[in-house]
């Protein structure tokens, strides 16, 4: 029996969060108008076409792999094994562009998705189905395709003369020749976009909240909990497969020791950044795409800067925890305001 | 209700048969729950790894050799212990390994740049280490955040601050002259043996280190609350137990024994780096899960945890010797904690 005043509090929570999670981005934003500022008084030209530049090349890799890892976390879950994921792919690609010149730059773009696939399905396995606890099913795959990575490779790198040239020219240039738009920046938009609609407007998009909301309650209406769950890691593989060429494209070469170690980090730091709620139930593309392009500037202002780049895992830690904990605090505000206590 | 009904249906059954038919259930339902005891498929494994070990080499069921190997890996015994109590109390902390690194790091700044003399140093690191992961607690029940999403902060931002502190370089620098080291009674803790045994000192004290928390975590009050805790949470605070306190102590004790591992392993490389044990995290926790330890709380031994590390010293002996690649190794590694965790899982249905 769902009286009045219960319908009336629900709109309230639910307009109070709305406020909140709109208040999440314009933070983000403010934030990034923040380091900016910093940065152009230490070095007013920052705003340079070419800084620029890198900062939009650095974000489509962790944009393309954020959406994914942002609906694994909205499930609950968490995925740490994309690195090894991004690397796979982007190897065993490298590998086939090496072996065969003539081979077709879409073809192999196709063939790293499916790897990506591949692997986030075995993940996606053992956690929905087989019951194993997300963290200790990726922090154990991330070492078994990592192992896999220098098996298949015997530990060799794939050169930048291996490296299709069309394919390179993904992140040199854009559609119309633009220099400052390359493709891999679109892909990367692209990506965004259809995930939002994914999640916005289809059923089994809404099923992912569900389930990140309330497990039990998801089950109880009849939602597939194990497909859903399945699903996001498939997706999360896929995408980190995607990531694998355009990492190919953007640096040249597939290192298997240096290839997306600890990218999981840097993932999991623009999720968070963007306002996910790490105890699962929601989150939004357009915060985890700001969130990227946050550390994305922060990460060039800092090299800009001269701050030596050892620096640079230090203050990821130190965004994770001070966005997880901001996120933290937020909720509880939201509780107290919506309970009453 | 309907699930004491089902509970309470084979006790009914199990009343009517005959004597010799009960007698039978019995003995099948006792070998059952020893087979279903996590520790006895450790100890088998281990039994089966040392078989194919010394089927494999000559040199494998050398003593003083696989002894030695103990010291190689010293550091994720020691973590494991205490890792042990963060898994049975429903917890994880992801960032030992970064500790670990940390307190090097700690050790180097603190004796070459600065000057403090070794056992003042000592001191340091171990308050370093305790600290770090008394953060860990302090910031898992102020902001009441999973520990996953905390320690994986903190795995970033400690390893992080590492890095900060000696660059990419050593202590003592790459640069500097030969002389220049840290003092000779710190170094090589892994060549002084126990006086007539072929058995390293680390390895003694990863074994008092374990009988002493072992007695702490299954003959103490203490150690039944971290039990409670794991179980149920809130019924365990209600009880009037002050789990937010416990789980602060319980952080702080990893991060002491990630320190005293941090600092046994400088001693052993004699040379501090920010990559000290970069990706151990995996493999505590594998010899923790291994060892019968329930990744959901409130199931677990310290001898499980003891049984499963020395598997592991036996797997990686066993690799090494026949030449397998590191990277190999963390495969099988990786592979052995899903495996335990699908071995526990599936035994668990069994007991149902």
């Amino acid at each position: 029996m769902a009286s009045a005043s219960d319908v009336l509090h629900r709109q309230q929570s639910s307009t109070t969060s709305l406020r909140l999670s709109r208040f999440r981005e314009i933070g983000i934003i403010v934030f990034l108008i923040l380091v900016i500022g910093i940065t152009l008084i230490f070095k007013p030209d920052f705003l340079r076409p070419i800084n620029i530049r890198s900062i939009l090349l650095w974000v489509p890799l962790v944009i393309i792999v954020a959406t994914g890892e942002m609906m694994v976390i909205i499930t609950r879950g968490i995925d740490v094994s994309v690195g090894s994921i991004l690397a796979f792919s982007g190897i065993v690609v490298g590998m086939v562009f090496r072996d065969n010149p003539d081979f077709n730059i879409y073809l192999g773009v196709l063939l790293g998705i499916l790897l990506g696939a591949i692997l986030g399905i075995i993940n996606g396995a053992l956690i929905a189905w087989a019951k194993i606890p997300p963290i200790i099913t990726t922090l154990g795959t991330l070492s078994v395709y990592r192992g896999l990575v220098f098996i298949v490779s015997g530990g060799r790198q794939i050169d930048p003369n291996h490296v299709p040239v069309d394919l390179i020219r993904w992140s040199q240039r854009g559609p119309f020749g633009l220099q400052w738009l390359p493709w891999v920046v679109l892909i990367a938009l692209g990506v965004a976009v259809l995930a939002a609609l994914f999640l916005k407007y289809t059923q089994r998009g809404r099923n992912i909240y569900a389930i990140g909301s309330n497990p039990d309650a998801a089950r109880l209406r009849g939602i597939p909990v194990e497909t859903t769950t399945f699903l996001v890691y498939l997706l999360t593989g896929a995408a980190a497969g995607l990531a694998g060429i355009l990492y190919a494209s953007r640096f040249g070469f597939v290192n298997p020791g240096e290839t997306g170690v600890g990218f999981e980090l840097t993932v999991i730091a623009a999720v968070v950044i963007g306002g996910t709620n790490v105890f699962g139930g929601s989150g939004s593309v357009l915060g985890v795409v700001l969130g990227s392009l946050l550390l994305g500037t922060i990460s060039v202002a800092l090299s800009v800067l001269g701050v030596a780049s050892t620096w640079q895992l230090a203050v990821y830690g130190f965004v994770i925890l001070l966005a997880v904990s901001v996120d933290a605090l937020i909720q509880r505000e939201l509780r107290r305001a919506t309970t009453g206590e | 209700m309907t699930t004491e009904k089902t509970k309470m249906q084979p006790e009914i059954m199990e009343t009517n048969p005959t004597e010799n038919q009960q007698k039978a259930v019995r003995s099948q339902g006792r070998l059952k729950d020893f087979l279903a005891r996590p520790e006895v498929v450790t100890v088998g494994l281990i039994i089966l790894a040392f078989i194919a070990g010394s089927i494999m080499s000559p040199y494998f069921l050398d003593a003083a050799f696989l002894f030695n190997y103990t010291s190689l890996y010293i550091e994720v015994g020691i973590m494991a212990i205490a890792m042990t109590f963060i898994i049975i109390s429903g917890n994880i902390d992801l960032s030992v390994a970064s500790i670990l690194a940390l307190v090097a790091a700690v050790v180097g700044v603190s004796y070459f740049d600065m000057g403090i003399p070794m056992a003042l140093t000592i001191l340091i690191a171990l308050v370093t280490g305790a600290l770090l992961g008394a953060f860990n607690g302090f910031m898992i029940v102020r902001t009441k955040l999973p520990a996953l999403a905390v320690t994986l902060a903190t795995l970033a931002l400690y390893r992080g601050v590492a890095q900060v502190l000696l660059g990419d370089d050593s202590r003592p620098r790459l640069a500097w002259s030969r002389d220049i080291i840290f003092p000779e009674w710190f170094t090589g803790i892994n060549r002084i043996y126990v006086p007539g045994t072929p058995i390293p000192i680390p390895f003694v004290i990863f074994l008092v280190l374990a009988i002493i928390l072992g007695i702490v975590l299954h003959r103490t009050t203490f150690g039944r609350w971290v039990y409670a805790t794991g179980t149920n949470e809130i019924a365990t605070r209600y009880s009037g137990i002050r789990t937010e306190r416990l789980k602060v102590m319980l952080f702080t004790l990893s991060g002491l024994m990630a320190g005293i591992a941090g600092l046994i392993m400088v001693s052993r490389l004699s040379t501090a780096r920010y990559d000290h044990a970069r990706g151990w995290e995996l493999d505590v926790i594998t010899a923790v899960v291994l060892g019968g330890t329930s990744i959901f709380g409130g199931r677990g031994t310290m001898f499980g945890t003891v049984a499963a590390y020395l598997l592991l010293i036996i797997l990686r002996t066993g690799m090494g010797v026949a030449n397998v690649k590191a990277e190999s190794q963390l495969a099988v590694i990786g592979s052995l904690l899903i495996i335990a965790i699908l071995v526990s899982n599936l035994t668990g249905r069994l007991r149902k």
